[in-house]
């Protein structure tokens, strides 16, 4: 028998938490001078301090530091007067010290909120902590499926390890039902567009600056789940996209619940989505109790943030998400139902950004909710991902205002943008992409097309107006689309000797 | 991959300064360290005699004396977010056990999956 999601859902209650990894977008490493440019050559990027040679020194990043206490005041934490880093040992070649820096019982943020939107409704998120630590180098298996079993042998680049990474850690949410998919969407989307309002990192996902790992668990409906008595939860990891988020939560609700219905018991694992199958597969299994051996990392001294620093910081945080949101509907008279529809469809931000970058609202909210969103669904990504930034839609928007781009060309230029990834000045002057004005081209297309289509032509002679639309299309054909179909329709009917 | 919410404390027993063989074994197991049953016994009296002399500290120390990581006082040591020149890559895999496309080989690793 197959579950129904809503049949789940009246019978258990799920409880989820997500630990998101940010890498900051410092120019060196988090205790390095060496560069964090993503793609470099393998085993370029490093130095004896992140390859952990012995007698090097590391030093932190005053710039990662500074982001990390923006991140934990953006999202309402309470900033630590005095902490320390930590060492996490364990054995593994993605770091080539046998430890990992990281942040332990002492976290330099702590115990704070993000509120997000999911249909209409706030729900609040609580957040446990946010700590820095470092990224660890990219290992490459080798072998038969590219999967570990089966690998013969592994490749380390260490480019990535050092790189400053942030830890945001969500406190569990119970209660959200139904929505739990939609309300780890919506977290991720929340507090993406506000790390990129930080501008402390690119939040790229598929570049993996931003990777979630999603923790779910069900208690049967009524059983108390917001009182704390949670089942036993799983860890989804290979989270790479926003619309991944969802989707790995609802297969593990429904996973899970037809486990607990046939009579069987969750184990406490890792588990790793995949894209192909749409659900997850166990990873790593915890027979042994993990131990890290925590201990002070003696080769960095305590940071002790002023609290001076910490208000100044504060005052210079930029306009957040939810802010701005607030002033498109109040201040651009964005409708409710137009927002409900601009957050359903995650471009608030985007069309905000739009507008800040000079559109018109109306305009940046046809793009973000038009031909950018249907570009977005067939390449099944979120609008975010397309790879167009708001600045390029608001150019594109001014060319089309200018009357140098109709709106099919925009278009054109938004299809050369995301193939390319060019900005839009770039590939109207590589594609030659401009409103074709000159009234002779088009009146030689436009009796060229009627010479082509005689039967055509005396349709609409003959009284049968919406028969031009044909002719039209073979104008805008023969012009690449650089005219203007208004005009070219107005020229067609003129020769044809007929009025409207 | 380790993720930093996995916290667990010390798992060695240090009650009254004593150590026992199983903890030696459980730290050998985790620092991947080869201990004969023998050494266990050996390394567990030698360890013994260390935390028991270490453990004195505290009868002199009074609680309101935090326990100790740095031995000077300093605070906030701090880089500015600059490049520095990284090592010339032939010196980087000249370290390498082995070498293949640029990248350490390593053996392959089991009971993780990536």
């Amino acid at each position: 028998m197959t579950l129904t999601y809503e049949d789940v859902l009246r019978r258990y209650e799920p409880v989820i938490g997500i630990e998101t990894h940010v890498e900051l977008g410092t120019v060196s490493k988090m205790f390095c001078g060496c560069a964090t440019d993503f793609g470099g050559e393998p085993n370029t990027q490093v130095c004896p301090v992140c390859l952990g040679l012995p007698g090097a020194l590391p030093v932190a990043n005053e710039k990662a530091i500074e982001s990390t206490i923006r991140i934990g005041l953006a999202l309402n934490c309470s900033i630590a007067t005095w902490c320390r880093f930590a060492r996490k040992n364990y054995f593994y070649p993605d770091m080539p010290k046998n430890f990992q820096t990281s942040q332990y019982d002492e976290p330099l943020c702590v115990d704070g909120y993000l509120d997000v939107d999911v249909d209409g409704e706030t729900v609040r998120v609580g957040i446990e902590r946010v700590h820095l630590e470092e990224d660890t180098g990219k290992i490459t298996h080798v072998g038969t499926s590219g999967r570990i079993h089966g690998a013969e042998y592994s490749l380390v680049d260490y480019n990535r390890a050092g790189i400053p990474l942030v830890e945001i850690v969500t406190k569990p949410v119970p209660g959200a039902g139904a929505h739990a998919p939609e309300v780890a969407k919506a977290y991720v989307t929340e507090l993406r567009d506000i790390l990129r309002t930080l501008g402390v990192s690119d939040v790229r996902m598929e570049q993996g600056s931003l990777r979630c790992d999603v923790n779910t668990s069900l208690s049967p409906a009524g059983s108390g789940a917001d009182a704390g008595r949670w089942g036993t939860r799983t860890e989804t990891k290979n989270v790479n996209s926003l619309r991944t988020v969802e989707r790995a939560v609802r297969s593990e609700i429904l996973r899970q619940a037809a486990l607990l219905d046939a009579g069987g018991r969750i184990m406490q694992e890792t588990r790793h989505f995949s894209e192909t199958t749409g659900d997850t597969r166990p990873g790593r299994s915890k027979e042994e109790a993990t131990d890290y051996r925590y201990f002070p990392e003696p080769d960095l001294v305590p940071i002790a943030p002023d609290p001076e620093w910490v208000e100044k910081l504060r005052a210079g945080l930029p306009e957040l998400p939810a802010a701005r949101r607030d002033r498109l509907r109040a201040e651009l008279g964005v409708s409710a139902e137009d927002m409900v529809q601009l957050t359903n469809a995650g471009v608030v931000a985007l069309v905000g950004a739009t507008v800040d970058a000079g559109a018109p609202i109306g305009e940046a909210r046809n793009w973000w909710l038009g031909y950018l969103a249907q570009q977005a669904n067939s390449r099944e990504i979120d609008a975010a991902d397309l790879g167009i930034t708001p600045a390029q839609v608001a150019r594109l928007v001014e060319l089309v205002a200018d009357g140098a781009l109709s709106v099919a060309l925009a278009r054109q230029v938004v299809d050369g943008v995301l193939e390319t990834g060019q900005d839009v000045d770039a590939v109207v002057a590589q594609r030659g992409l401009k409103v074709v004005s000159d009234t002779g081209a088009l009146e030689q297309a436009a009796d060229d097309a009627i010479a082509a289509n005689p039967d055509v032509a005396d349709k609409v002679r003959g009284g049968k107006l919406p028969a031009v639309g044909a002719l039209v299309g073979a104008v805008m054909k023969a012009t690449r689309g650089q005219a203007d179909a208004a005009a070219v329709r107005a020229i067609l009917l003129e020769r044809l000797g007929v009025s409207e | 991959m380790p993720d930093a919410t996995e916290l667990s404390g010390s798992s060695v027993s240090s009650a009254g300064g004593r150590i026992g063989r199983d903890d030696v074994a459980h730290l050998a197991r985790l620092a991947r360290l080869a201990v004969t049953e023998q050494e266990l016994d050996v390394f567990a009296g030698q360890l013994d005699v260390i935390l028991g002399s270490v453990a004195r500290v505290s009868e002199v120390a009074a609680g309101d004396i935090p326990p100790t990581s740095h031995a000077v006082p300093m605070t906030n040591v701090f880089r500015p977010d600059e490049l520095r020149p990284c090592l010339p890559r032939e010196a980087v895999l000249a370290a390498a056990p082995d070498v293949e496309d640029n990248k350490f080989r390593v053996p392959r690793i089991l009971s993780e999956e990536v």
